[in-house]
């Protein structure tokens, strides 16, 4: 990460002709987009096209072989991260709030002293989050849905500038799907904090996106919504032809295999699959 | 059982126990089971080392579970975990195999180092039983926080800079520190059912981590009276008895859960 | 150690290839070294080291008891370990952490029962049954034990033959083995039940340290090298035999530069296990890691 002061005013995450490479094998290349405060941008793609590797990076777990990522602040503090995996013990003794207050002094040494003033941070944060009622519950009992939640109350307790997910609504029904999506969307108001993630159905984030980043073999697209999910745009990332297909307020990315001169619905919607002859 | 030269006896397997609840509460939540057992089993070589180099036996017991924490994090990084900590823990019991060729009067000792002579701690022994005890507990109060939330999820620790591996290796250097104190008194073999029995108990009882750590060292502590007491009562070996109530522990903790759950 | 005086009357006539008693220790160890190796491939690639090490404590209970009431030791130490691996698996655990757990649990129940029957065994002396039950010696197997020892080393690698398809099946990815019917709690049951067959048969002739080392050590080393399990097992087989003839032959003739004590052969072996996984798992190389999840029983959450 290198000095914040390459950022533009308001911008919180620059990423910089990123190049990145994993034994020997290019994940990503010259990834260019930024972020600016308070706004929510979802990095869409399928499986394998490099969205968690893209995130590594920017969270400084990988480092880019070519190019560079700014985050305004620099450092641990400034951002928040809520992983994808998250294989929870059932007998795990914290509660969520806990697990809320580990976010705000977890990599200081020494026992945390309960004071006040850090149950208070804790508990307005689960309040913004709509967190109160489960903050008691084991965290190895909570929902898929209360889980989050409790990862994204974790990560913005110390108000970071930036705050990454990796594919949150992976493994939600779609009541939560929407709950969290709407969570998010308040979250980066609120707080005027950047929000980034991933995922690989841009549908249930259409209506609150203010910018995309489209990723696909290794390469990436970004802009407005409106400006990247098109037809000729996503067809010269891909390299042939793509199909955007708009359909009662959904979009469906469908690629044509030129060889067989039949239509494979490429799975960006997982539900919509088709065989289009 | 509460004459004078029984005293030792009582603060030492008291000291031992509460360090390994304390212990014994990370180990739970970490799943390190394994390399708890390993650790204390790779020392006692050690002993039988110092023992033939004429040094004091707690120097080889530290010295060998150091090298049984080495050799487990370096073989953790070409390997699976518990494939890395089955052969150091091989090893280094072979190495003691070597050390016992060499003298034929060290078998009393070597059932002793497994078994515990919980009734053979004097008054001299007591001084570095109490130093370590306190470095034990001291490390993990230290350790504490980014412990924590490394054994909740190394991911979230380390989006916070707290190092996956720092983490590994420093509390494997504590679980050693308190195996190394706990085995002459208790034994290398039952030094484990003490960090694991009472904890996995501690954890269904309780869903605040510094309680179910202190609730842990507290059933330790009644465990290892408990087995005193019967021991004393039987001349059964004190072994039995902390393995059994260790057992019963855990199998009570499992059930309590499922009742719980059952009633909602 | 129990095993000491036989080594010494070899090294006195020199002549490794005809010496009686190497000869029959290379044969008894070839065959714990196949039988742990096979199962051992299992072992590994379900992350149960533990249970296969714990196995091999617990069952020196067994062996205790028999001393105690007077009949066949591997006798005793099959049926301890038969005890202790259906209690392992009879607790129902998610991940492959809770599993170690409930094994360790066993295991310090188990090893609190071996004390007591050393301590109810008044026949022979306490410490060195201790001593001999640990180290064992490869060459201080009673002959009684020798049929019971083949019966049991053929039926383990049987069961293996029969259970290959489910069994690899349901510790490669316990989803797609219960999809397909394979009963997969009970495929870990008759995978430990193995274990415990192997465990008794190598911890009773060569003591239980090296019943550990020969189960998971070539069994790993093999892994590392081959991807496919036939092969590795195969593999395992024989990176067993080569460790256990070369500890032998190590432990012999260390008697030259070691002016008459020798090394014992549980370390030679040992020692030649290690330094080969050291060899064969280099970091940075990619190898098989067990899976964390053990069972499909959670089902998608929702809120």
């Amino acid at each position: 990460m290198t000095l914040s002061a390459v950022l533009a005013r308001g911008e919180v995450l620059a990423v910089r002709q990123a190049s990145v490479s994993l034994s020997g094998r290019s994940i990503l290349e010259n990834i260019n987009f930024t972020l600016e405060a308070g706004e929510l941008c979802g990095l869409i793609g399928a499986n394998g096209s490099g969205k968690t590797t893209l995130l590594r990076t920017i969270l400084g777990f990988l480092a880019p072989n070519v190019g560079d990522v700014s985050i305004e602040g620099g450092g641990h503090a400034s951002v928040g991260y809520v992983p994808q995996k998250f294989m929870l013990d059932p007998f795990m003794p914290m509660r969520a709030r806990d697990l809320v207050a580990l976010g705000l002094d977890g990599n200081r040494w020494g026992v945390p002293f309960p004071s006040k003033e850090r149950r208070r941070k804790v508990d307005e944060m689960l309040e913004a989050l709509e967190a109160t009622p489960f903050a008691d519950q084991r965290i190895g009992s909570l929902s898929g849905g209360q889980q989050q939640r409790i990862l994204i109350a974790h990560a913005m307790i110390r108000r970071p500038r930036l705050l990454l997910l990796d594919e949150p609504l992976a493994n939600l029904d779609m009541r939560s799907v929407a709950g969290i999506v709407a969570l998010l969307r308040r979250v980066s108001r609120e707080f005027q904090t950047a929000v980034l993630l991933s995922a690989h159905d841009m549908n249930p984030l259409l209506s609150v996106m203010d910018r995309i980043v489209y990723l696909a073999h290794g390469r990436a697209v970004t802009g407005s919504t409106d400006a990247v999910v098109r037809t000729e745009v996503l067809s010269q990332l891909y390299g042939y032809h793509i199909d955007v297909v708009r359909v009662h307020g959904r979009v469906i990315v469908v690629a044509a295999e030129a060889e067989d001169d039949a239509r494979v619905a490429v799975a960006h919607d997982p539900v919509h699959v088709a065989q289009v002859p | 059982m509460f004459d004078d030269f029984m005293v030792n006896t009582w603060i030492a397997a008291t000291l031992v126990a509460g360090v390994a609840g304390v212990v014994g509460f990370f180990v739970v939540i970490r799943g390190t089971s394994f390399a708890a057992h390993a650790l204390p089993l790779s020392a006692f070589p050690g002993a039988a080392a110092a023992n033939l180099l004429g040094i004091n036996p707690l120097i080889g017991l530290l010295a060998f579970s150091g090298l049984g924490v080495a050799g487990i994090s370096q073989l953790a990084r070409r390997g699976p975990r518990d494939v890395a900590t089955a052969l150091s823990l091989v090893m280094l019991l072979g190495l003691g195999a070597l050390f016992l060729s060499r003298t034929t009067e060290y078998f009393q000792a070597v059932y002793a180092l497994l078994f515990g002579e919980v009734l053979g701690v004097g008054s001299a022994d007591l001084g570095p039983i109490v130093a370590l005890s306190a470095v034990s507990v001291a490390l993990i109060a230290v350790l504490f926080r980014p412990l924590l939330l490394n054994s909740v999820s190394s991911e979230l620790g380390q989006a916070r800079g707290v190092s996956a591996r720092a983490m590994e290796a420093m509390f494997l250097a504590v679980v050693a520190l308190a195996t190394a104190m706990a085995l002459p008194v208790v034994g290398a073999l039952l030094v484990f059912s003490l960090m694991v029995g009472p904890a996995s108990a501690a954890r269904t009882l309780t869903d605040q981590p510094p309680t179910a750590m202190l609730l842990s060292a507290a059933l330790s502590v009644a465990t290892v009276w408990m087995s005193i007491a019967l021991s004393f009562a039987s001349d059964w070996p004190i072994g039995f008895f902390v393995g059994g109530l260790s057992a019963l522990a855990y199998i009570g903790g499992r059930t309590w859960t499922r009742v719980k759950r059952s009633r909602h | 150690m129990t095993g000491m005086p036989t080594l010494f009357s070899i090294l006195v006539e020199p002549g490794f290839f005809t010496s009686q008693p190497v000869l029959i220790a290379a044969a008894i160890g070839a065959a714990a070294a196949i039988v742990s190796g096979v199962v051992g491939v299992f072992t590994v690639i379900r992350g149960q080291s533990f249970a296969g090490h714990s196995l091999a404590d617990v069952s020196s209970a067994g062996g205790s008891a028999a001393f105690l009431f007077g009949i066949n030791p591997l006798l005793g130490f099959l049926g301890m370990g038969a005890l202790a691996a259906t209690s392992m698996e009879m607790v129902r655990a998610d991940h492959a952490s809770e599993r170690d757990l409930a094994t360790g649990v066993v295991t310090g129940a188990g090893l609190g029962v071996a004390a007591l029957f050393l301590y109810l065994d008044t026949t022979s002396s306490t410490t060195g049954a201790a001593v001999t039950i640990m180290f064992g010696s490869i060459f201080a197997i009673p002959a009684s034990i020798v049929p019971l020892a083949l019966v049991v080393g053929i039926s383990a690698l049987l069961a293996i033959g029969l259970l290959y398809r489910p069994l690899l099946l349901s510790s490669i990815d316990p989803d797609l083995a219960a999809v397909a019917g394979v009963p997969v709690r009970l495929m870990g049951l008759l995978h430990l039940i193995v274990v415990a067959m192997a465990v008794a048969l190598s911890a009773i002739t060569v003591g239980a340290i090296l019943s550990t080392g020969l189960l998971i050590g070539p069994a790993a080393i093999a892994l590392h090298l081959a991807k496919r399990p036939g092969l590795a097992i195969l593999l395992a087989a024989a990176i067993g035999i080569a460790t256990t003839w070369g500890g032998i032959l190590v432990a012999y003739d260390s008697y030259e530069w070691t002016g008459g004590h020798g090394w014992p052969v549980s370390f030679c072996i040992v020692a030649l296990i290690f330094l080969a996984y050291v060899i064969v798992a280099q970091p940075g190389l990619p190898y098989w890691r067990p899976l964390p999840r053990l069972s499909s029983t959670r089902t998608k959450r929702t809120e």
